[in-house]
């Protein structure tokens, strides 16, 4: 039925490729009545979703549940390792086996990197990577280019910053990674302690993809078609006070998107949760699509669900 | 002069005596030979075979390590796995003291089971029933990317993590 989606699990963004990304846009697109409420679906009326989360997040957890639930589906699982059996030295490989027999689908969200392949290595039925250790997050980088082409009709032919802890950030890596499969032009601003890695910016070199590295936000801003701000963490500096000063030049303020100092239909994008980055006076600006972007992730992960399971 | 390096010849002699029939490994970096020994994983063989090392050799390009396995002929396939951590060595079949094939290590594409990953956060070092198993995606530094958590590892790192 969707002939350009191959995919037995949905283990790192590297594995996607141009036209799996866009038919999982295309069908996301068809979702979004649905996931908004508007309009009922039952295509995975019967199905049962396992959601093992080995640590902590809410966000992506509920986003998972919500578009299961609203493609009638239903969800078993638990949100914290306490409550596993992990806690009695299962391996995880053991975890897997078992929770395929119980469900037609599972969404691991795990500490360690690479838990998420060795899972696929002993499942029966596919795994959704939801994030593992300081690795992969696949489903967050696909809602974050179906905002941009949402936003902008198109994922190519932009100019788009990214700011913030670039050193450290998976979210940015991963990122990064996927749009230098589109045709886009890339600044990374952050201090200088805090640059992407060579190994990243190397390869966009490799690709021809045409990239900048700056220390302030409003050394670009006004040339940015998206700024993509992330959160800088205070445990990366030396002293509170070498924190404070870096944090201070990594803040959006309203008075920095007036008259000519931005491109009118500049977006603004955060993978949240913000801390200090985005004041809240912003919210109310045209710019402000982080909350949008959120919300995308539910019809991003419904497309994932029926693409998966009908495969 | 001429007798000083008659001494010289004589006691390279010495130091790596012809075998009659087995496999000579030549050019192995400095130090790596007991490496590559783990890495050939002969041990378990049900066959007779001796083992002599020579490290910190002398030659034209500096020190060197040599092995030599008498009693067994090695097969390219497990001889190309030391090429992780020895890629410059050169293999010398030996049958009734003559080489009778020469091997220059090729890097294999993938390496399972040979290295552990150096990542301590990465899945494959938690005790799950799984073999370490990189990529191949360097050849000058070799270097190893792992398939689990995608940390890449080169040079000596490689040979800290022989399994």
């Amino acid at each position: 039925m969707y002939e350009g989606f191959k995919k037995d699990h949905v283990v790192r963004i590297k594995d996607f490729t141009l036209d799996e990304m866009s038919t999982v846009f295309d069908l996301a697109e068809k979702m979004i009545p649905v996931a908004e409420g508007k309009k009922k679906n039952d295509d995975l009326e019967g199905k049962l979703l396992a959601t093992l989360f080995f640590e902590p997040s809410t966000r992506t957890r509920l986003s998972f549940e919500g578009a299961m639930k609203r493609m009638s589906g239903s969800c078993i699982g638990f949100a914290e390792p306490g409550t596993s059996s992990a806690k009695k030295g299962e391996t995880l490989a053991d975890t897997i086996r078992v929770a395929a027999g119980y469900s037609d689908i599972i969404v691991l969200r795990h500490p360690h990197e690479g838990a998420a392949q060795l899972a696929a290595n002993f499942s029966d039925v596919p795994i959704i990577n939801a994030g593992d250790g300081a690795g992969r997050h696949p489903t967050q980088t696909l809602l974050d280019l179906f905002t941009i082409k949402r936003e902008k009709g198109s994922i190519s032919g932009n100019h788009i910053g990214i700011a913030g802890d670039l050193k450290y950030g998976r979210t940015v890596h991963s990122l990064t990674n996927a749009l230098s499969m589109y045709d886009t032009e890339l600044t990374f601003i952050s201090p200088p302690s805090l640059r992407m890695p060579d190994e990243i910016t190397d390869a966009l070199g490799r690709k021809g993809i045409e990239h900048k590295e700056v220390d302030g936000i409003e050394d670009v801003l006004d040339e940015l078609d998206i700024l993509y701000m992330t959160r800088i963490q205070r445990e990366r500096f030396p002293s509170e006070q070498d924190y404070e000063k870096v944090a201070k030049t990594y803040l959006i303020e309203k008075h920095m998107l007036e008259d000519e100092m931005c491109k009118e239909d500049l977006t603004i994008m955060h993978p949240l949760p913000r801390v200090d980055e985005i004041a809240a006076d912003v919210d109310l600006t045209s710019h402000a699509k982080y909350f949008d972007q959120a919300a995308n992730g539910v019809p991003i992960r419904m497309a994932l669900l029926k693409l998966l399971s009908e495969g | 002069m001429g007798e000083e390096k008659k001494i010289e010849e004589k006691r390279k002699e010495i130091k790596i005596t012809p075998i009659k029939q087995g496999t000579v490994i030549d050019h192995i970096r400095k130090g790596q030979a007991l490496k590559v020994l783990r890495i050939l994983d002969l041990i378990d063989k049900d066959i007779d075979f001796i083992v002599s090392v020579a490290m910190n050799v002398n030659s034209s390009m500096g020190k060197k390590d040599i092995l030599k396995v008498e009693g067994l002929e090695l097969v390219n396939e497990e001889l190309d796995k030391i090429s992780l951590i020895a890629p410059e060595a050169t293999v010398n079949i030996v049958r009734n003291y003559e080489v009778v094939r020469k091997h220059r290590v090729e890097l294999p594409k993938m390496a399972k089971g040979i290295v552990r990953c150096r990542n301590n956060n990465c899945i494959s070092n938690q005790n799950e029933p799984l073999i370490p198993e990189f990529e191949v995606v360097g050849k000058d530094p070799v270097t190893l990317k792992c398939e689990y958590c995608e940390r890449e590892m080169r040079g000596e790192k490689i040979s800290d993590n022989v399994i």
